[in-house]
């Protein structure tokens, strides 16, 4: 079942509007059950693997099963996702343990400024989008002289 | 389930359907105009925007990055590029657009902050010529962060699935689509539309059985909304026999471009025999492109693709190899041997880790260690999209500058040939090679446009109510015939009134693999096959008005596969008029199998009309505006 929901740690995102994992699926797969407080992956078989609910999930309640059809089991891939940076412990079959760290942005978690504080200078009509040439290092853009 | 469905009316100024990279681009620069000159920006999106997309698991390359500034290379390189990689066919304007922009879009990631690989001196660490490598789990996250902070968190509208155009004397006026949580149907109405809703999986087989059938190289979640979009607005479309058949990691579908370019490693068949040099005469069969470097990637995996016909597969990507010689150098001093093998340890898991974490777990259950072991790759099934080698989508105008006074021209830059209606990403045909960053790019030239359009054309055509109610009614059948036919049958799955879309879906998949080359075909097919093809087609097409859904969450499945349906259906079309083969390692026609210069260097465009529900095939000649060969 690619992506799973442990029963004992899943509390259904309680006292929220909506669960963090119905929240992050690109592919809407998950489904919480109101009456158990439980979430559920619809269907494995649609699933990417592509872990934004076992990232997103506040109680590490989620995990990765790999495609029962060609990955045997016993391996693990567990994501701990912070600020600004992402650790990965790789569990092999054979039992030996990999770790990595890897950067996952260098600015504040909501501090993205649309223009990229680069000065505007160019009107509608213009060939240059709205931050360029600034965000083109200065390098005026491209066209082709007849 | 309960059938009542509240309508709620939307009216903005520029409507961006999609939550990915093109919009992304799209709602960053559209915003700064709308702000200049008073006009409203709305965004609709199937998911959430932080991992919607196919760029939501993350990446861990850019792949398109010119480096103009800096002096690396040309917008003339690229075109030029592009234009071998695809044998010929890609337009000069919207691909030069494009590169011209796209460092622009990557330098505007930076600042917002997202990870770049710099090297000693502060340069970008380039994985091949116009690759980037990044540290890119949270690519997404950031591109969208900077949408939404442009747009305004009240004007995005998530988990809302849009299905149908609204159109009013040939102009796009808006959208209709239906929320997947609640109990609501959308009417969007708008003065410009932009569609930027990916590409399309899931129109052939995939080689995966069971639960891996989820592991598609793109998104599962990418189900043809763009080609149906703007097919069904009548808009002209191209390039929809191209597609694109990746080779990757076989069955995880890691990716290989940081193998064969940043580790510089090569693939062995069976014997140990590298296909690139034991089939290199074979190249001479395919015109100029066979002596172009680099290789077509159309050619590179159809050099593959005859070691496997022959018997000689598996294929090998050589990581043990690649890491033996990366490390080389540093032999004789044990200190500096072991950090060069941690740092490319490191490197080779990084790069599974951002972006496809499957093939991680795949090393780890088999026990793999990359630099003792190689791992096979393979060819995947095919897919739509306008990026890597695929090329299909809308075709859209050109920007004055660069193509004024041509067919490619007319009147705002990325808009499709139906007023008001603009596309970006993988909606876009005949510019692939644009990949995250320059769809982010094509995005803002397209939102760009748009709101210059809006201010040229700033009324608001009111959408026909008729039209509207009718929609609202199609829309939801599907739970209605659920509703009326359940109690039949003691097994809901096994109804005669009507088919669940997961059936529906494999029954197209079968279609297409075994007749209109998939995998199962080794991706060949011929005129009787593609006769085959389109008969079953009519049944399976009236087939679709009996797809039942018995939740919200089984309608979003069943709409998925109507418009899976309408690209399955132009493929169809495209690949049955193009009597050549022009890209054998995406499709070979064995009854035309060789490239015919002189009748097919063209585009194949083609269009759906609504008013008589006929299609239309034609040839658009490939214009030469640089002087770009």
């Amino acid at each position: 079942m690619p992506s799973y929901v442990i029963t004992e740690k899943c509390d259904g995102c309680k006292g929220q509007d909506k669960t963090a994992c119905m929240y992050a699926c690109p592919n809407d797969l998950m489904m919480l059950d109101k009456e158990t407080m439980k979430a559920t992956n619809l269907d494995a078989s649609a699933c990417w693997e592509c872990l934004c609910c076992v990232k997103a999930c506040p109680q590490q309640a989620m995990d990765l099963r790999g495609y029962a059809d060609f990955v045997p089991l016993g391996g693990s891939v567990v994501p701990l996702r912070g600020s600004d940076s992402i650790m990965w412990t790789v569990k092999f079959r054979n039992g030996m343990t990999k770790r990595f760290k890897f950067p996952i942005r260098t600015t504040e978690e909501g501090s993205a400024v649309p223009d990229g504080g680069y000065p505007i200078t160019t009107d509608i009509d213009d060939v240059e989008l709205s931050t360029e040439p600034a965000s083109a290092l200065d390098h005026p853009v491209w066209t082709f002289k007849k | 389930m309960p059938m009542n469905f509240e309508t709620v009316e939307v009216t903005t100024d520029l409507l961006i359907i999609g939550g990915g990279m093109g919009s992304c681009g799209a709602a960053v620069e559209a915003a700064h105009w709308g702000k200049k000159h008073g006009l409203k920006v709305t965004l609709v999106d199937k998911a959430s925007m932080p991992r919607s997309g196919a760029v939501g698991m993350g990446l861990s390359a850019i792949n398109q990055y010119l480096g103009v500034a800096e002096g690396l290379n040309t917008v003339e390189d690229y075109i030029k590029y592009v234009k071998h990689d695809l044998m010929g066919v890609a337009r000069d304007d919207l691909v030069a657009n494009i590169a011209r922009h796209v460092d622009s879009s990557v330098h505007l990631f930076e600042k917002w902050g997202l990870p770049l690989w710099k090297d000693e001196n502060g340069a970008y660490v380039h994985e091949g010529r116009w690759q980037l490598m990044i540290s890119g789990e949270s690519y997404k996250v950031i591109v969208a962060e900077a949408a939404k902070n442009a747009i305004g968190d009240e004007n995005i509208y998530e988990r809302i699935f849009i299905t149908e155009p609204l159109i009013e004397n040939g102009k796009c006026v808006g959208a209709v689509g239906f929320s997947v949580r609640e109990n609501k149907f959308y009417v969007f109405k708008a003065k410009a539309v932009m569609c930027a809703m990916g590409g399309t999986v899931g129109v052939f087989k995939p080689k995966s059985t069971g639960e891996g059938a989820g592991r598609s190289w793109y998104p599962p979640f990418s189900t043809g909304s763009s080609a149906y979009f703007t097919l069904k607005a009548g808009a002209e479309m191209t390039c929809q026999e191209v597609r694109f058949v990746p080779i990757r990691f076989k069955d995880a579908y890691g990716p290989v471009g940081a193998w064969f370019l940043l580790f510089k490693s090569r693939a062995t068949n069976a014997l140990g025999e590298n296909y690139m040099e034991t089939r290199v005469g074979e190249l001479d069969n395919w015109g100029k492109y066979g002596s172009v470097r680099p290789i077509p990637a159309n050619l590179r995996n159809y050099l593959g693709l005859l070691d496997i016909k022959e018997g000689k597969g598996p294929l090998f990507m050589r990581t043990e190899e690649a890491i033996a010689n990366l490390a080389k150098k540093y032999e004789g001093e044990p200190k500096a041997f072991k950090k060069k093998m941690k740092e490319l340890e490191n490197e080779a898991w990084e790069d599974f880790l951002d972006m496809t974490i499957s093939q991680a777990l795949l090393w780890a259950s088999t026990n793999v260690e990359p630099e003792a072991k190689s791992s096979e790759i393979a060819a995947t099934e095919p897919y739509f999209i306008s990026s890597h080698s695929g090329s299909s989508g809308a075709w859209v105008s050109g920007p004055e500058d660069l193509s004024g006074g041509t067919d490619y021209f007319w009147g705002y830059a990325n808009m499709t040939t139906v007023p008001g209606l603009f596309a970006a990403g993988d909606a876009t045909g005949a510019c692939p090679h644009k990949f995250s960053s320059g769809t982010h790019a094509e995005g803002r030239i397209a939102g760009k446009a748009a709101m210059k359009y809006i201010l040229d054309n700033n009324t608001q055509v009111e959408p026909n109510p008729e039209v509207i109610a009718k929609m609202k009614e199609t829309i939801f059948q599907p739970l209605a015939l659920f509703e009326e036919h359940k109690n039949f049958s003691t097994d809901e799955n096994v109804n005669p009134n009507y088919i669940l879309p997961k059936q529906f879906m494999y029954r197209l998949q079968k279609l297409m693999d075994e007749y209109v080359g998939g995998v199962s075909s080794n991706f060949s097919f011929n005129k009787a096959s593609l006769d085959k093809a389109a008969e079953l087609f009519v049944f399976l097409k009236e087939d679709a008005e009996k797809l039942a859904a018995r939740d919200l969450y089984e309608l979003l499945r069943v709409w998925e596969n109507k418009h899976r349906l309408w690209q399955a259906e132009a493929h169809l079309k495209a690949v049955a008029f193009r009597e050549e083969t022009r890209w054998p390692g995406y499709y070979f026609r064995t009854d035309f199998p060789n490239l015919k210069e002189e009748d097919w260097l063209c585009f194949v465009n083609m269009t759906w009309n609504p008013t008589n529900n006929e299609w239309s095939l034609f040839k658009r000649p490939i214009l030469d505006l640089f002087g770009i060969e």
